[in-house]
């Protein structure tokens, strides 16, 4: 990467985006192992199932809670097989798609839907605006838990359900951020500006607006990332989450407790799993709160020339 | 100051309101609680009886006016599964959520303002390195899985504390702990991040020209300053701990008010659902109103 930055030297002052945010990141270790990580659980998640799916089901009883470590065997072994023999390896890498993907619908329906209401909050009437903030309000004291019940019963368990409940009760958070900014952004005189000069509202929002609200949102959205996917752990744990046969980190620390005493390593790593994906997003959060920071990005472009 | 009261009560009650009708409703989809209360075999006569008893045979609507008017009485009616007055199943239950969330808050206010401020004061230092890292770590470990891992090794293998359920002190250390990792990680994180901001301006440089020392900077000058949104992320996460530590509570067998909720949920005791969630969204509307008046206290500026 150092080396290749040099091939272009005519135009120094506008470098490839990419290659910006490559040379960002390598400036911060902890961000560039967590980007690398989290791409390794995107390929599992993609791909994983594929790969994987008919080992990770294969039972073997007599390979019972096979203890991990064990070299000699096959390598899917080596952090050892669940309560029917499966290879715990392979079911953590299958177990990655319905875990990634339920945290990515319910983050990016969250985004839309509550940034959309936040921005209408924040630049129309004064009425619509108390309907959905009153609304939010609600949302935030209507347990999670009841209203997984609720679409449990109603409409049966589903990977896309649960993103629905994951997504509504995340939808505040981004609804009352979006709303705030707005509000601010609004008096700004470039806004100002542009409406006297006749844009017309959808334009004011959609160009003027929502460009300098955006980053904000998707920094929230990075940590959020990390916090439904807890939160989905949690209902799968609790048995109101993804129901057996499909499979999440959650819900395998769940099936791994009855056999804790004996078989620590059931539980252990999908748990692992959860934190070290948790720990790297928010590791690359918080590289992105600084990469995104007029202020403070300098603390990452300018390494080379620092000496601490 | 009293018309702003009036103002947040007005909304507080619109959406109490709302929440009643919407988990009214929403509730009773889930199904019908007879068939988890009567054995498999019991006959038509004695469900219908069952449900005349618990007025489940009414149309929807007749239930819920009649459920607002005892309400408006301050009856929240009985619980099914322990035929006793749903309101005291939930303030027991409440009293116990109550007192481990106000331990673990304070513990972790004060630990995590501590080592925050000092993580800022270094910025890249030793100290900050490590409170980042494991704070970090701490902001996103799943309590349960926590809760369990901590089991195994104090509980089970080193036979420190109890495993589960109440009644001396040791039984407490255990929550307390698991809960508090989370909350910690963030707010050390908030407190770090408005730390840096407050210790590079103007007036801090101030005070240390005039030859102030360092710890009357940290936490006289900067940490005023440094406290609003630290203030806010502690409101959320006190909020959460109110709402009861459904996960902790289950695994530890506590008997708060989470561990209350998820049973009733799943047993269809509509009345001790209803009545534990107005009772934890009071309690939370109380909480946001003194969280809004010390903003006012700690920046003169915010007025209402």
């Amino acid at each position: 990467m150092s080396h290749s930055d040099q091939t272009i030297p005519d135009i120094p002052d506008a470098p490839n985006p990419v290659l910006r945010i490559v040379r960002m990141l390598w400036a911060d270790k902890f961000a560039f192992v967590s980007a690398l990580f989290l791409l390794l659980i995107l390929f599992c998640a993609v791909f994983g199932p594929l790969l994987l799916e008919d080992v990770a089901t294969k039972q073997n009883l007599r390979g019972r809670n096979a203890p991990p470590f064990d070299f000699s065997k096959h390598w899917l072994f080596w952090l050892g097989g669940d309560a029917l023999g499966r290879p715990l390896l392979a079911r953590i890498v299958v177990a990655a798609q319905n875990t990634i993907f339920v945290a990515a619908g319910a983050v990016f329906f969250s985004l839309l839907i509550g940034t959309s209401l936040g921005l209408i909050a924040g630049y129309t009437s004064k009425t619509l605006s108390q309907v959905i903030m009153r609304l939010a309000d609600i949302i935030m004291s209507f347990p999670s838990l009841l209203l997984a019940v609720i679409v449990l019963f109603m409409l049966e368990s589903s990977v896309f359900n649960l993103v629905i409940v994951l997504a509504i009760t995340r939808i505040p958070v981004y609804l009352r951020t979006a709303r705030a900014e707005t509000l601010e952004v609004r008096e700004r005189m470039f806004v100002q500006a542009a409406r006297v000069m006749g844009a017309s509202t959808k334009r004011i929002v959609f160009r003027h607006i929502l460009p300098v609200v955006f980053p904000t949102l998707v920094t929230i959205a990075t940590l959020d990332f990390a916090f439904v996917m807890l939160a989905e752990s949690s209902l799968s744990f609790l048995g109101i989450g993804i129901q057996p046969p499909e499979i999440t980190w959650g819900l395998m620390v769940s099936q791994g407790r009855p056999y804790l005493t004996t078989a620590w390593w059931l539980s252990f790593w999908p748990g692992l799993a959860i934190i070290l994906t948790t720990l790297s997003l928010n590791l690359l959060s918080h590289w992105l709160r600084t990469a995104l920071d007029p202020a403070q990005r300098w603390r990452l472009e300018n390494v080379g020339k620092k000496n601490g | 100051m009293m018309k702003f009261l009036g103002k947040r009560a007005v909304a507080s009650a619109i959406s109490l309101v709302g929440l009643i009708l919407l988990v009214f409703f929403l509730s009773r989809l889930t199904g019908d609680p007879t068939g988890l209360y009567l054995p498999l075999d019991a006959s038509e006569e004695s469900r219908n009886q069952f449900r005349e008893i618990h007025g489940l045979n009414d149309p929807l609507i007749v239930q819920f006016f009649s459920y607002m008017g005892d309400l408006v009485r301050l009856d929240f009616g009985d619980s099914i599964r322990r035929s006793e007055p749903a309101i005291d199943v939930v303030l027991r239950g409440f009293a116990w959520t109550l007192q481990l969330a106000l331990i673990t808050m304070s513990l972790v206010v004060a630990l995590a303002i501590v080592v925050g401020s000092l993580a800022a004061y270094h910025v890249g230092g030793i100290f900050d390195r490590i409170a980042t890292f494991f704070s970090l770590i701490g902001a996103s470990a799943p309590d349960f899985w926590v809760a369990i891992v901590a089991i195994v090794i104090f509980s089970v293998t080193l036979g420190w504390v109890p495993t589960s359920g109440t009644g001396s002190v040791w039984h407490w250390i255990l929550p307390i702990t698991v809960l508090f990792i989370r909350p910690f990680g963030l707010i050390v994180q908030i407190v770090r991040g408005s730390m840096i901001t407050a210790l590079g301006s103007a007036y801090v440089k101030t005070a240390r020209a005039k030859g102030v020392k360092n710890r009357p900077i940290i936490f006289v000058h900067a940490l005023r300053n440094a406290l609003l949104p630290v203030i806010t992320v502690i409101g959320d996460q006190a909020a959460a701990l109110l709402n009861g530590a459904v996960v902790v509570e289950t695994i530890f067998g506590f008997p708060g008010v989470g561990k209350l909720m998820i049973d009733s949920i799943l047993q269809r005791d509509f009345t001790v659902v209803m009545a534990a969630i107005m009772v934890t969204a009071m309690a939370i509307f109380l909480m946001n109103i003194v969280i809004d008046i010390l903003y006012s206290i700690l920046d003169p500026r915010i007025r209402y």
